[in-house]
């Protein structure tokens, strides 16, 4: 791997890391959802500093080209991290679901109860 | 407002239809003046929950668009509140006509039927759709009458009467959002409750848009399909299950 383009990858690993590192410090990423963000920028570095292991899984997948091999995981990555977030995504709809199914019905209790004691207190 | 003392209660779920959801209510009233009202505003962003609270029926309102199967789970999820034995779900738009709920009801008295289902292609009545959601139509109730082992003509009907334990597995299980279909009845034929189908009448719709129109009849037929196959595939679901703590009346 020529040495710029192997500098560029590790930068952009090493940016992707401290990003995420950072986004969970400042709370505005759950480390839940960050692991998967985080294999990426490790795999990538991994793969950037340990040229023999890209050389060695691009003869295992039959690519020609090591950067074709980078850019085949790196779309896979990004489908796993989008099945992820659907995945993600399904739950919170059940919930948010749920949840405004249970305010609705209490809120139609508090607004029967409420009438009821009015009721009450008018006769 | 209803004592809550009828053995029936009528489900209506209504998403900005302020325009028909008044003559609706006037006409179940008419019709079936014995049963309860419960009319499930689905964060509509029109006067529907106001229109139908003027009416003297009861009103809940989703906070947000939750789609219509949500909204009619959670008239399933009140109605567990109260001792209705059966429910009847009709739609807001007009297009079911309420003359027809006692048919629907004395069919699920006289028989040991669990669910009945008003279907528009039973008799000699005529339905103007398209031919392409015809077919669809058509497809789909060929594939649910082969594996329910009944003759379902209208798969897609949401004019159904349906005894408290039906509504019981309802209000507890994963309910379709959008579309109340296909997938739908063979997964309660395969909880194993006995479906019926019956003629009944229908109006055309007094306002709004079909749910299958355009590009969305497309996502149905993806829908329904992999929706039928995963139901086949999921174990058999138990149509008698444990007592679920619902919202009640003590626990405030």
């Amino acid at each position: 791997m020529p040495l710029r383009q192997k500098i560029l990858a590790i930068s952009l690993s090493i940016g992707l890391i401290i990003l995420i590192f950072d986004l969970v410090r400042r709370k505005k990423l759950r480390e839940e959802y960050s692991w998967l963000w985080m294999l990426t920028g490790v795999v990538i570095f991994i793969l950037a500093i340990w040229y023999d292991l890209l050389i060695f899984i691009t003869h295992l997948v039959g690519a020609v080209l090591p950067a074709s091999t980078l850019f085949f995981f790196g779309i896979f990555f990004l489908v796993l991290i989008n099945l992820y977030f659907s995945v993600k995504v399904s739950t919170l709809s059940n919930q948010v679901k749920e949840l405004a199914q249970k305010q609705a019905l209490l809120e139609s209790y508090v607004d029967e109860s409420r009438i009821k004691k009015e009721d009450d207190a008018g006769s | 407002m209803d004592n809550k003392k009828a053995e029936i209660l009528v489900i209506i779920p209504a998403y900005n239809e302020e325009k028909s959801i008044e003559k609706v209510i006037k006409g179940v009233k008419e019709s079936a003046p014995e049963v309860d009202i419960v009319v499930i505003d689905d964060g509509s962003t029109d006067n529907t929950a106001k229109a139908a609270r003027k009416c003297g029926v009861k009103v809940i309102s989703h906070s947000i668009n939750l789609g219509y199967g949500i909204a009619l789970q959670t008239g399933y999820k009140y109605a567990l509140r109260f001792p209705y034995r059966i429910i009847v779900q009709l739609d807001a738009d007009g297009q079911h006509s309420p003359t027809c709920i006692h048919s629907l009801t004395n069919v699920l008295r006289n028989n040991s039927v669990d669910v009945v289902i008003g279907s528009r292609f039973l008799g000699n009545r005529k339905y103007s759709g398209s031919w392409i959601r015809k077919l669809g139509m058509k497809i789909f109730s060929v594939i649910t009458s082969l594996i329910a082992g009944e003759r379902i003509t209208d798969t897609s009907s949401g004019f159904r009467a349906l005894k408290r334990e039906v509504i019981d597995f309802f209000a507890h299980i994963d309910y379709p959002s959008d579309y109340q279909d296909a997938d739908l009845i063979i997964l309660t034929h395969s909880a194993g409750f006995c479906i019926k189908e019956i003629p009944v009448a229908m109006n055309e719709r007094k306002s709004g848009k079909s749910v299958l129109a355009g590009t969305k009849l497309i996502y149905y037929g993806f829908k329904m399909l992999l929706s039928i196959m995963v139901t086949l595939l999921r174990e058999k679901p138990h149509k008698k299950r444990e007592k679920i703590k619902c919202l009640c009346v003590k626990k405030f």
